[in-house]
């Protein structure tokens, strides 16, 4: 336990840019810097955390006690919650760059209250990976939700309003159920800390009153976007490209998925999770969390399937792979075997920063499209791999990615999960089949989309061959995001080897190191 | 400072010399009738934060008046209560003060220095109401605060003059049953004194006459809480009452009703009587429930902002009374009570001046003619918003304090009320929902709904004058600050206190 300045410092980044971008308003390139600068400086903190992390220490760093009794005000950095903050504030900086080529190519009006909004999101996703506890979490949470309402309704149309009015519908609902899950685990048993193997305290408490409490958490983290309560995502696409990638595919789902590994590490632990039943006895909470991300993740990809806009049919698998992670961390406490490895659970952690990044791309593609030729649909998109060549390899790498095919990186969480599932034995073998039929299907929706771009001719003739990259703003940051997801793969491949260890490493922003750590913790 | 003890009976004096002060200045400069109320509120606040001082540092002040001994003489005490009820309505007053001067000129022209003379009684009626330590006189200066509050509303005149004399008759009930209370325990002790009546009544609980004015008391003062179902006399007059005044009467008013009902549920019954009558809490929480929701159903159905703030007061008062029914389980119930009297008020506050410049420039009422507002008047519509997402309830802002400390009340209370206290919570969580309702296409319209000016590109800022926005802005930045105090341990002292004085038991 340390106690240091460094994660006050890294929400401050945000905190001090959010009023300086409005105060700027009126000079575009210096309120682009202050953005620029939280971001880098913002990355730069979390990342200087991470060797304090490495060595089996947790920092601490306390706001205020508050007025209940053993609930504090603060954060505390441990491995789990530094992977999703070095996610976010890592894309933070690319998607920064990408949203000022984006948003000056699309001469884009609010152009201020967007950047506005965008670090005061940021503030809140961050806020939520350093949480304590599950008060300061909440509060973090509602920040994030209401911060991407004016995101989400960035057009002012009609059409913009009533998707934003439904984003609140299902998140501030959602809100209330968090509430009052806090607030009833406070009663039950008098702190909310995330405690490694779960509060010991909650074990008294009554089964049924255990079980409705994990339903609310469940209901509570609805930006996990689990079915059937997910149409909020899909919905929420009518915001700018930008937000759609960096909110929409890693801070506000990976918000959710990330709580419900928090609750289920850290504040239920693998004991209640394989104990707690209701129904009957073979129907746990652990199973019952597995069988909804299944059903998630089968039903969100056949609705993918059918859908022709871009960005909604990536809405549909992130969706789909939000519940990869979810069936994840369903996985945790069902051991099958005397030595157990927790493939699941480490598949879960690893595939919050991994699909991230690829999600990311995919989605920066589908903006640079959409800015480069005003294209919208799939349908339209013939031989826009002659014409934006760089683009599409970026977007075929996240498409490979998505559907765990080597090398990118998704191919390794999808492994690992698929060996916890056939490590949580019994019943739970049903899932490894679930999981290889999901990435089945991924695979009939991305590939007919390169398969489009590459193999098909344009509708028009005469506005082929003609390369037009986007501008380079946008261009750079989704080719590094592409880059880093075969980084990342490259880098699990070449751990082994102890000459290059270090540097492969701290390339891969010591993501395998984090989730070792992370587990461990849980499983104490 | 032993001077100080003797600010109580101070805050009362200052107050009605000022106000016939004005009425006689008034005839020679108008100009000087807004200065006399400014300086005189800020002479009594200073007054009132001594007198906190001197509560928390060494006891609760009583002041006998004129040197007669209770219970013949008038008794006025001030515990950390009082102190802290008395602080929020001064500094409310203040800024309604300040707001007011450019309000009233531009609404009331020609009444300026009645209006000033009226609006100086109000406040002395509303602190006499608090620092009072008899029941007698309460009940005297309850008068004095509604019969001025009547006068307020009906300056605006027009429909006004109706929503005041619907007031004034359901105003008068209420006093007569307050009065009625009064009556019946003075009959069976003999005293009017609150500390004399907490001494004399345990033995009598018994007493059908002592439970009967414990009924009329409650009662009364739900009238003039405005408690659902007795708030029919509110929203007309919170909405057609001249800006400044409806922003003091809903800010405050109610506040002092609630302050009575938790001197006479604590200091005149305690809460012995409560508990020796199973159910009267249960009861008090289910009225309150109910209150909650239906305010907030018929907010939503409102198109003037005015009115639907209203409604919304309905449903706030119903978490103060909330608060109030589980506090003699829980004491976060009490807590959460305390704390919302002060944080309505700011909230509330804030939003009626911020309705008020909104009809103060634009003659604006109706909530579908708001588009395009937040570009014409930038100021007034953030301190409006912020709020307004106080009042939903978001963290970090006062609202959201209040929820905490009453869900936990609520889920205290399961063993007592075992599923009515799962109900509590439920409407609580579900109030917020519907508080978002209406405050957001509130919201909604102000920024986001590009009105036919902004789409013709001709939006010019023409924001309240600074006068206006200045209470405003610092009571939308209280509603943060004062969220995040709560949840500190920096109340604790004068909770604590106020708890210790009223005889309840903190369980964290």
């Amino acid at each position: 336990m340390v106690e240091l300045m460094t994660p006050l410092f890294a929400i401050l980044c945000p905190a001090i840019a959010a009023p300086l971008i409005l105060v700027f308003g009126k000079r575009p390139n210096l309120r682009e810097a202050w953005t620029i600068a939280a971001g880098i400086a913002m990355f730069s903190l979390v990342f200087s955390m991470v060797p304090t992390i490495l060595e089996g220490d947790v920092i601490k760093f306390t706001f205020f006690q508050t007025i209940f009794e053993g609930i504090a005000f603060g954060f505390k950095v441990d491995a789990f919650g530094l992977i999703f903050a070095l996610t976010s504030s890592s894309l933070w900086i690319l998607v920064s760059f990408y949203s000022i080529g984006y948003m000056r190519s699309l001469k884009e009006h609010a152009q201020t209250r967007f950047f506005f909004s965008f670090a005061v999101a940021i503030l809140g996703a961050i806020g939520i990976a350093l949480s304590e506890n599950l008060l300061t979490m909440f509060v973090f949470y509602e920040i994030l939700t209401f911060s991407t309402y004016p995101l989400v309704i960035h057009d002012q149309t009609p059409e913009a309003l009533s998707a934003g009015r439904k984003y609140f519908a299902y998140l501030l609902t959602s809100g209330v159920f968090f509430l009052f899950a806090v607030m009833m685990t406070y009663y039950l048993t008098g702190t909310t800390d995330f405690t490694n193997g779960g509060i010991p305290a909650l074990g008294s408490a009554s089964r049924l009153v255990l079980v409705i409490l994990f339903f609310c958490f469940l209901l509570g983290f609805l930006k996990a976007a689990w079915m059937p309560f997910h149409s909020w995502l899909p919905t929420a696409m009518v915001a700018p490209t930008p937000v759609s990638a960096l909110l929409h595919a890693v801070a506000v789902v990976k918000a959710g998925v990330f709580g419900i590994v928090r609750i289920v590490g850290y504040i239920y632990g693998v004991d209640l999770m394989r104990e707690v039943y209701f129904l009957n006895e073979h129907l746990t909470l652990a199973l019952a969390l597995a069988c909804i991300a299944g059903f998630t993740m089968i039903v969100a990809n056949l609705f993918a399937i059918a859908q022709d806009n871009l960005k909604r049919r990536l809405a549909y698998s992130t969706i789909n792979q939000l519940s990869y992670i979810i069936l994840g961390a369903a996985l945790l406490p069902s051991l099958g075997l005397e030595n157990p490895m927790f493939y699941g659970i480490k598949g879960a952690m690893m595939h919050i920063p991994f699909h991230g990044f690829m999600k990311i791309t995919l989605f920066l593609c589908a903006g640079a499209i959409m800015v480069v030729t005003g294209k919208k649909n799939i349908s339209e998109m013939g031989g826009i791999g002659k014409t934006m060549p760089i683009t599409m390899l970026a977007f075929s790498i996240g498409a490979l990615g998505m559907t765990g095919i080597p090398p990118a990186v998704g191919f390794i969480s999808k492994w690992y999960l698929c060996l916890g599932s056939l490590e949580g034995g019994g019943i739970m073998i049903i899932f490894l089949f679930v999981l290889l039929i999901a990435s089945l299907l991924d695979v009939v929706y991305f590939f007919p989309i390169i398969h489009t771009a590459f193999f098909k001719k344009p509708e028009e003739e005469d506005e082929a061959e003609e390369r037009k990259e986007a501008p380079l703003f946008m261009l750079v940051p989704l080719t590094l995001t592409a880059i880093f997801s075969l980084i990342f793969f490259l880098a699990f491949v070449l751990r082994p080897v102890e000459m290059l260890s270090p540097y492969v490493n701290t390339i891969s922003l010591h993501i395998y190191e984090l989730v070792e750590i992370a587990v461990e913790n849980v499983i104490s | 400072m032993i001077f100080v003890e003797h600010f109580p009976v101070l805050v009362i004096v200052v107050s009605l010399i000022s106000s016939f002060t004005i009425l006689v200045a008034g005839l020679l400069n108008k100009k000087s009738a807004w200065i006399i109320s400014t300086a005189t509120i800020l002479l009594q606040l200073t007054m009132a934060l001594f007198i906190l001082n001197h509560v928390l540092s060494i006891g609760p002040i009583r002041y006998k008046l004129g040197g007669w001994m209770p219970p013949w003489g008038i008794e006025y005490v001030v515990d950390a209560l009082n102190a802290y009820v008395l602080i929020v309505i001064l500094f409310l007053s203040l800024l309604c003060a300040i707001y007011s001067k450019r309000s009233i000129e531009h609404e009331l022209p020609h009444k300026i220095v009645p209006f000033y003379t009226v609006f100086q009684l109000l406040i002395t009626g509303l602190c006499g109401i608090t620092v009072t330590g008899d029941l007698f006189n309460m009940y005297v200066f309850l008068e004095i605060s509604s019969l001025a509050a009547y006068a307020l509303i009906a300056a605006a005149g027009g429909r006004a003059l109706k929503a005041s004399f619907v007031y004034l008759v359901l105003g008068s009930i209420g006093a007569c049953f307050f009065l009625l209370g009064i009556g019946f325990l003075y009959a069976v002790t003999g005293s009017p004194n609150i500390t004399d009546l907490s001494l004399l009544l345990p033995p009598l609980y018994e007493n059908r006459v002592v439970q009967a004015a414990f009924v009329f008391f409650a009662v009364g003062l739900s009238i003039k809480i405005a408690l659902f179902p007795l708030h029919i006399w509110q929203p007309n007059a919170y909405a057609y009452a001249p800006s400044a005044a409806s922003a003091i009467i809903a800010a405050t008013m109610s506040k002092v009703s609630v302050y009575a009902l938790i001197r006479v549920i604590y200091s005149v019954f305690t809460l012995d009587f409560i508990r020796t009558y199973v159910g009267v809490d249960l009861t008090i929480c289910w009225i309150a429930a109910i209150g909650i929701i239906a305010g907030s159903v018929i907010a939503i159905m409102q198109h003037d902002l005015k009115k639907m703030l209203a409604y919304s007061s309905v449903s706030q008062m119903g978490y103060i009374v909330l608060g109030i029914g589980l506090s003699p389980i829980s004491a976060w119930g009490l807590l959460g009570a305390i704390a919302h009297i002060s944080n309505h008020a700011i909230m509330k506050g804030c939003l009626f001046l911020a309705a008020g410049t909104f009809i103060y420039k634009y003659g604006l009422r109706d909530i579908r003619d708001f588009e395009g507002l937040g570009k014409k008047m930038p100021y007034a519509s953030a301190a409006f918003t912020i709020a307004a997402i106080s009042m939903i309830g978001v963290p970090p802002s006062t609202g959201f304090a209040t929820k905490l400390f009453l869900i936990l009340a609520s889920l205290q209370s399961t063993e007592v009320f075992s599923g009515s206290a799962y109900v509590f919570v439920g409407i609580l969580l579900l109030s917020s929902l519907l508080n978002l309702v209406y405050f957001w296409r509130v919201i909604e319209r102000m920024y986001f709904v590009k009105s036919e000016e902004e789409l013709n590109g001709g939006v010019r800022e023409r924001d309240a004058p600074l006068s206006m926005l200045l209470p405003m802005v610092l009571l939308a930045a209280l509603c943060i600050v004062v969220g995040i105090l709560w949840l500190t341990k920096v109340p604790l002292p004068l909770i604590g206190d106020v708890l210790s004085q009223l005889g309840v038991e903190m369980v964290p």
